[in-house]
C-alpha cells in the first residue's frame, strides 16, 4: 500500500482498525477527538461497534467487558480524562486482560490546558490506579512509528494479557505525516480460552474478577503479575539511540520532544559538539541498560521533556550515579526549542569542546 | 534543501489546506514532510497558522519558529510571523487584506493582491490557492503538477470538478509573483 498523509489521531484509528480492533468506547476531548470520529465513521463499516459513553467511567468499563469477552477493544483520551479511567485501569490489570488505551496529553494537573505535554509519564509508568500493576506503555516520536506501535500494541496486549497505553501528546496527535500499513509481524498468540464467551453447557464458566477475599490467593495472584511483568522486563524493552558510544554529552528524551532533541543535535554537530540520544520507546519496561553503553568520557545526561522532570527518576535509576544528570523541560503545553536544549547541552560542556 | 513554511490567516481562508496541499505535495516527490496545525479553541474569523516541513531529511521539530518562508493572509498574521522569517528567507503578504508594508530588508518580499486576484476570476474562495501559486513560483519548493495531484487526496474526489478553477488560481498567483521575483533577483 502507497503512503499516505495522515493526522496521528486518525492514523490510530486506522491503525486500531487494520490490527483488528472491532470496539471503541471513549468521551470526546481535545487534543485527541478526531479519534474517536474516525471510529464512529470508520468501525460501522468493518462490522464494528463505536460507542461514545457517558463518560470517561463508563468507557473504561465498557472497555473492561469487551476485554473479557476476548475481542480487541481500545479506548483513548486525554490527560484528564484518562486520570478518570484510572479505577477501570487497575481493575483491567488486574483481571488480567489485554486492552489498547492511548493517552493523548495535554497540559496539566487538573483540566490544565489543551496544549502537548508529556505530564503524565508517572501515571502511566508506576501505575495511576491502585495496587501493584504495570501497563507497557509505549511512547512514538513520529506518525508512523505510532502506527506500527497500534498494531504491535493489541499483540503485545493480547500476548501477556495485560493493558497496553500508547502515550503521545497534543503534537504528534495533530499532526500529519506520511504513513504506510504495512502487514505487522505477527506474534504467535493463544486462543483466548479464558474469555467469557458462553460455556455452551459444555465446561464450567471463566470468570473475570480482580477479587481476591482471601489474602493468600491475592498473594498468589500477585506473584503471578510480578513474574509476567519481569517477562515482560526481559522482553518488551523498546529504544533507539544515537552515537552515545562517542558522545560527550547524551540527551535522554521520549516522543516527540525527542524529534526537539534530533534537531538540536544536528546544530550542534555543526559547530563540533558530540551528543547522543537514548530515546526510550517503551517507558515501562524502561530501557535502563542501553544506558550502559555511554562511554566514560560522557560528561553528563541532559533530560529533555514536556513537564518538570519525571523521567528523571528512571535516567538516574539507569546511570546509577555514572554521570551526572541534568534536566530541561517545559510545562502548561509550552514546547522546548532546539535552541533551549543546545543552551543546556553547552553548559554541561562547560565552555570547552 | 529544506524548506520550513508558517501559512497563516484567519479560520476560514484555508490556511490548513494550504498547508496540507503542500505537504501532500511533497511526500508524492518522495520528500520527508510534517504538517502542524496551530490548535485551540479556535473558529471561524479566529486566527488559524499552520507549520510545514519539506526536506531532504528526516523532519526533526515539527515546529516552525525559524521559517524559510512564510505567507501571511491577513494583518495579525503579519504582525506576528514577519520577524519568524529566517534572513534571506520569502515573505508572503495578502496585500488585498494587509495595509501595511513588511519592516524587513533583509528577506524577499512578495505582495500578492490574493482576494482580488480571485474574484478576478470568478471565484473569491481560491484567493489561498492564488498565495500558494506565488509561494511555488517564488521558492519552487515542489512542482505545480504534484500540487494538483494532491488536490483530490486532500479534498476528496468529489472535489475534483474544482480543480480547474484552483489550477487557474495557481498559476495567477504564480504569474504575479513571477514578475516580482525578477525585479528581485
Amino acid at each position: 500500500m502507497a503512503k499516505v498523509l495522515m493526522k496521528g489521531n486518525e492514523a490510530i484509528g486506522a491503525a486500531a482498525i487494520k490490527a483488528g480492533c472491532k470496539y471503541f468506547f471513549g468521551y470526546p476531548i481535545t487534543p485527541q477527538s478526531e479519534l474517536p470520529e474516525y471510529m464512529s465513521r470508520e468501525l460501522p463499516k468493518v462490522g464494528g461497534i463505536f460507542l461514545q459513553a457517558e463518560s470517561e467511567v463508563a468507557a473504561i468499563n465498557m472497555v473492561y467487558g469487551a476485554a473479557g469477552a476476548g475481542e480487541r477493544v481500545m479506548t483513548s483520551s486525554s490527560s484528564p480524562g484518562i486520570s478518570l479511567k484510572q479505577e477501570g485501569i487497575t481493575y483491567i490489570a488486574g483481571a488480567e486482560l489485554p486492552c489498547l488505551i492511548v493517552n493523548i496529553m495535554r497540559g496539566g494537573p487538573g483540566l490544565g490546558s489543551i496544549q502537548p505535554s508529556q505530564t503524565d509519564y508517572f501515571q502511566a509508568t508506576r501505575g495511576g490506579g491502585n495496587g501493584d500493576y504495570r501497563l507497557v506503555v509505549l511512547a512514538p516520536a513520529d506518525v508512523q512509528e505510532l502506527v506500527d506501535l497500534i498494531i504491535e500494541g493489541f499483540d503485545i496486549a493480547d500476548q501477556y494479557r495485560n493493558p497496553v497505553m500508547i502515550l503521545g501528546d497534543g503534537m504528534i496527535g495533530q499532526m500529519m505525516e506520511p504513513v504506510e500499513f504495512t502487514t505487522p509481524k505477527q506474534r504467535e498468540l493463544s486462543e483466548k480460552d479464558w474469555a467469557t464467551v458462553g460455556t455452551g453447557g459444555k465446561r464450567n464458566p471463566n470468570i473475570i474478577n480482580s477479587l481476591y477475599i482471601d489474602p493468600e490467593s491475592l498473594e498468589k495472584h500477585n506473584i503471578k503479575l510480578q513474574e509476567k511483568y519481569k517477562i515482560i522486563k526481559e522482553n518488551e524493552v523498546k529504544v533507539e539511540s544515537y552515537n552515545i558510544e562517542d558522545a560527550d554529552v547524551v540527551i535522554a528524551a521520549y516522543g516527540t520532544t525527542a524529534r526537539i532533541a534530533k534537531t538540536a543535535i544536528s546544530k550542534l554537530e555543526k559547530e563540533g559538539y558530540k551528543v547522543g540520544l537514548i530515546r526510550p520507546i517503551s517507558l515501562w519496561p524502561y530501557p535502563y541498560d542501553e544506558f550502559n553503553k555511554i562511554s566514560d568520557r560522557c560528561k553528563g545526561i541532559l533530560t529533555v521533556e514536556m513537564n518538570s522532570g519525571q523521567m528523571v527518576d528512571d535516567v538516574k535509576i539507569a546511570v546509577d550515579g555514572r554521570f551526572p544528570v541534568s534536566f530541561y523541560g517545559r510545562t502548561g503545553g509550552m514546547v522546548p526549542t532546539p535552541d533551549a536544549i543546545i543552551e543546556r547541552v553547552k553548559e554541561i560542556y562547560g565552555g570547552e569542546k | 534543501m529544506e524548506e520550513r513554511i508558517i501559512i497563516a490567516g484567519f479560520g476560514g481562508q484555508g490556511v490548513m489546506a494550504m498547508g496540507q496541499l503542500l505537504t501532500y505535495a511533497g511526500m508524492i516527490e518522495d520528500k520527508k514532510v510534517s504538517w502542524l496545525p496551530s490548535y485551540g479553541p479556535e473558529m471561524r474569523g479566529g486566527t488559524a497558522n499552520c507549520s510545514v516541513i519539506i526536506s531532504d531529511e528526516a523532519v526533526g521539530s515539527p515546529v516552525v519558529i525559524d521559517s524559510t518562508a512564510a505567507i501571511v493572509m491577513n494583518r495579525p498574521s503579519l504582525d506576528k510571523f514577519e520577524n519568524l522569517v529566517i534572513p534571506n528567507g520569502r515573505l508572503l503578504i495578502n496585500s488585498s487584506l494587509i495595509d501595511r508594508e513588511a519592516t524587513r530588508d533583509d528577506i524577499e518580499i512578495y505582495y500578492i493582491p490574493a482576494n482580488e486576484i480571485a474574484d478576478s476570476i470568478g471565484n473569491s474562495r481560491v484567493a489561498n490557492m492564488v498565495m500558494l501559486g506565488a509561494y511555488l513560483e517564488a521558492v519552487e519548493p515542489v512542482k505545480v503538477e504534484s500540487i494538483l495531484e494532491a488536490f483530490t487526496k486532500v479534498f476528496g474526489e468529489n472535489r475534483a470538478h474544482l480543480l480547474p478553477i484552483n489550477k487557474e488560481a495557481l498559476e495567477k498567483g504564480a504569474e504575479a509573483a513571477r514578475k516580482q521575483k525578477e525585479a528581485i533577483v
